[in-house]
């Protein structure tokens, strides 16, 4: 794993106000690095599905925002944790469709589809960690669907 | 890397080295200024070779201060981070390779470790091995960062160079009030799709187009990534409240379309941008009558 | 009928009534718990009103998720099945990139590229419309 600079922000997910921070405080930080418009709102969008599901599912936890750097790109890493009941299924989860709650089923799998990098930690009663990494100025495809 | 405690005790060797850095500043510089690297790039007067060799020094005594010897992302490196970058920019464009510029680097070492030697020739040589160690791993890590930097500015610049060229490549013409087209000419790649989506899109708010032509004509081949992309600017068009036709689709990218079972359902498409065109004008409720014979003109 | 009225509540987006029809404009940061209280609100407003179609302006939003774009797409439904229509006005391109690049095209949806097409769309008799492009039906 390569890392430029430890955690610089990190946010609490308890109620839905604090999804409004989330998604601005990721605004921010995506257009302080130099995203363009259509990235900082992808890397938006997939960060409040992503906090949302931390909300709903794992019964509250938190965002760590850092500013990570390879080759001299620059990225936004997010890591949205919880201390839930964990994912059972998570190739369901990350299937279209699948909902367990609310949604039309986007959440996990739609917001592997808005972020470059995509991994999920998660055992039954253990919790569930979902990294996400964005980079500035890649070609625009994404390269999540490995 | 054996650290020792600080204080009286004797320093570690990232301090030794430190403390030779900040005493041999100047002849450091002086010797360096002789080297291919400096010479090549301080053209102007020799000076200005031992100021830049001077600036390098500083940096990797600082470097060394924080005792983080080995790791390029130091903090020291910051200040000269651009000067190392123009300096491996400009004997790229001398025409060296970059393994040739690395050599150059490389020859860096050599004169300080001579000036090492002499400075700590009384010392044990324990202290001497370990110092010495310690200058060649600091060195080492310098060239890791000119060669980082340097090559992140040409993947910069190649990125600008390929986005401008993109962006030419995307003219969007208003064909009349309320439709915008965009012809594509040339090979469609996934990143190209991508900038002809943002560059559609805009357009349709920019011109308040309720139509808008993808005329794919000079688009020789169309695979299902393409097909995708397509699919994806004509649902994103029809969210913002925006109708996109696809035209121009030749009879050989129809059969591969058909070939590759890709459903192209939901897809407004017409044989030419004329007939696009009269589609979007009739839903639009403008009539085009030909003129009278004998080109009388309008009435 | 004329005329108009606000409520601005806290916890509560302003719904604008202008003649027969309702007017919502979503700004920026929207809780969760608004977009629900909206649904209820337009639900209750359009129930034994003369509305005739809501337009909701979203030109301010800068993210739609699977969530609000849900809350659209059930507003929309909604008012159909209380006889009304609701037109989606003023999505921004990086706003429906998104959206579709998450897998959400809401199809059902009618949309408008500003405020005034939409109420345009709106005063037309109803026919079946895909695209928010204002028309006339072909012969």
């Amino acid at each position: 794993m390569h890392t430029g600079a430890g955690v610089e922000a990190r946010l609490p997910i308890r109620s839905d106000m604090d999804l409004v921070w989330v998604r601005q405080h990721v605004r921010q930080a995506a257009a302080k690095l130099g995203f363009s418009l259509v990235d900082q709102t992808k890397l938006v969008t997939a960060a409040s599905e992503l906090a949302r599901n931390t909300l709903v599912h794992g019964g509250g936890g938190r965002m760590e925002a850092s500013h990570v750097t390879t080759g001299g790109t620059d990225g936004l890493r997010l890591a949205f944790s919880d201390s839930g009941p964990g994912i059972p299924d998570l190739d369901r989860a990350l299937s279209d469709g699948y909902t367990s709650g609310g949604g039309l089923g986007m959440g996990l799998g739609g917001a592997r589809r808005l972020v470059h990098d995509f991994a999920v930690e998660t055992a039954p009663g253990a919790g569930t960690t979902v990294r996400v990494t964005s980079w500035v100025s890649r070609p625009p495809r994404l390269r999540g669907d490995v | 890397m054996p650290q020792h405690e600080t204080g009286a005790t004797p320093p570690t060797p990232a301090q030794e080295v430190r403390d030779f850095l900040w005493r041999r500043s100047e002849q450091i510089a002086q010797r360096w200024a002789d080297e291919p690297l400096f010479r090549a790039v301080f053209t102007v007067s020799r000076e200005e070779a031992v100021e830049a060799g001077k600036a390098v020094v500083d940096a990797l005594a600082q470097v060394a201060d924080s005792q983080r010897v080995e790791d390029p992302d130091a903090a020291g490196f910051t200040g000269v981070r651009e000067q190392l970058a123009r300096m491996g920019a400009a004997r790229s464009r001398a025409g060296l390779s970059a393994t040739q510029v690395s050599s150059e680097l490389a020859a860096l070492l050599p004169p300080v470790e001579n000036l090492l030697v002499a400075d700590l020739e009384q010392e044990e040589p324990e202290r001497l091995r370990e110092a010495s160690t310690a200058l060649s791993v600091l060195l080492g890590t310098l060239r890791l960062v000119a060669m980082q930097t340097a090559l992140s500015e040409i993947q910069a610049l190649t990125d600008r160079q390929r986005l401008q060229l993109l962006e030419v490549a995307t003219p969007v013409i208003k064909l009349w009030d309320g439709i915008v087209a965009v012809p594509l000419i040339g090979t469609l790649d996934s990143a190209r799709s991508q900038v002809v989506m943002e560059t559609l899109l805009n357009a349709v708010v920019d011109q308040h187009a309720r139509f808008a032509i993808l005329d794919i004509t000079g688009v020789p081949t169309v695979d299902s990534l393409v097909a995708q992309h397509l699919m994806k600017t004509v649902a994103a068009a029809r969210l913002m409240g925006a109708e996109c036709v696809v035209s121009g689709i030749r009879p050989a990218i129809a059969q591969t379309i058909v070939h590759l079972g890709l459903d192209l359902g939901t897809v407004k498409t017409r044989a030419g941008l004329a007939d696009a065109l009269a589609y979007c004008l009739h839903e639009l409720g403008t009539n085009i009558v030909a003129a009278a014979p004998g080109g009388a003109g309008r009435r | 009928m004329s005329g108009g009225f606000s409520r601005p509540m806290a916890g509560h987006v302003p719904v604008l009534r202008l003649g027969d029809m309702l007017l919502v404009t979503l700004q920026g940061a929207l809780h969760d718990s608004m977009a629900d209280q909206l649904q209820q609100d337009l639900a209750e407003t359009i129930v034994g009103s003369r509305i005739r179609g809501v337009v909701i302006d979203i030109s301010g939003v800068e993210m739609i998720d699977s969530f609000l774009g849900r809350v659209l797409a059930e507003i929309a439904a909604q008012t159909e099945l209380l006889a009304a229509r609701t037109v989606v006005a003023g999505m921004r391109p990086a706003v429906a990139i998104t959206l579709v690049e998450l897998g959400l095209t809401l199809p059902g949806l009618r949309t408008a590229l500003t405020t005034e097409a939409a109420m345009e769309l709106l005063a037309q008799p109803i026919v079946p419309v895909r695209t928010g492009g204002v028309r006339e039906e072909s012969p």
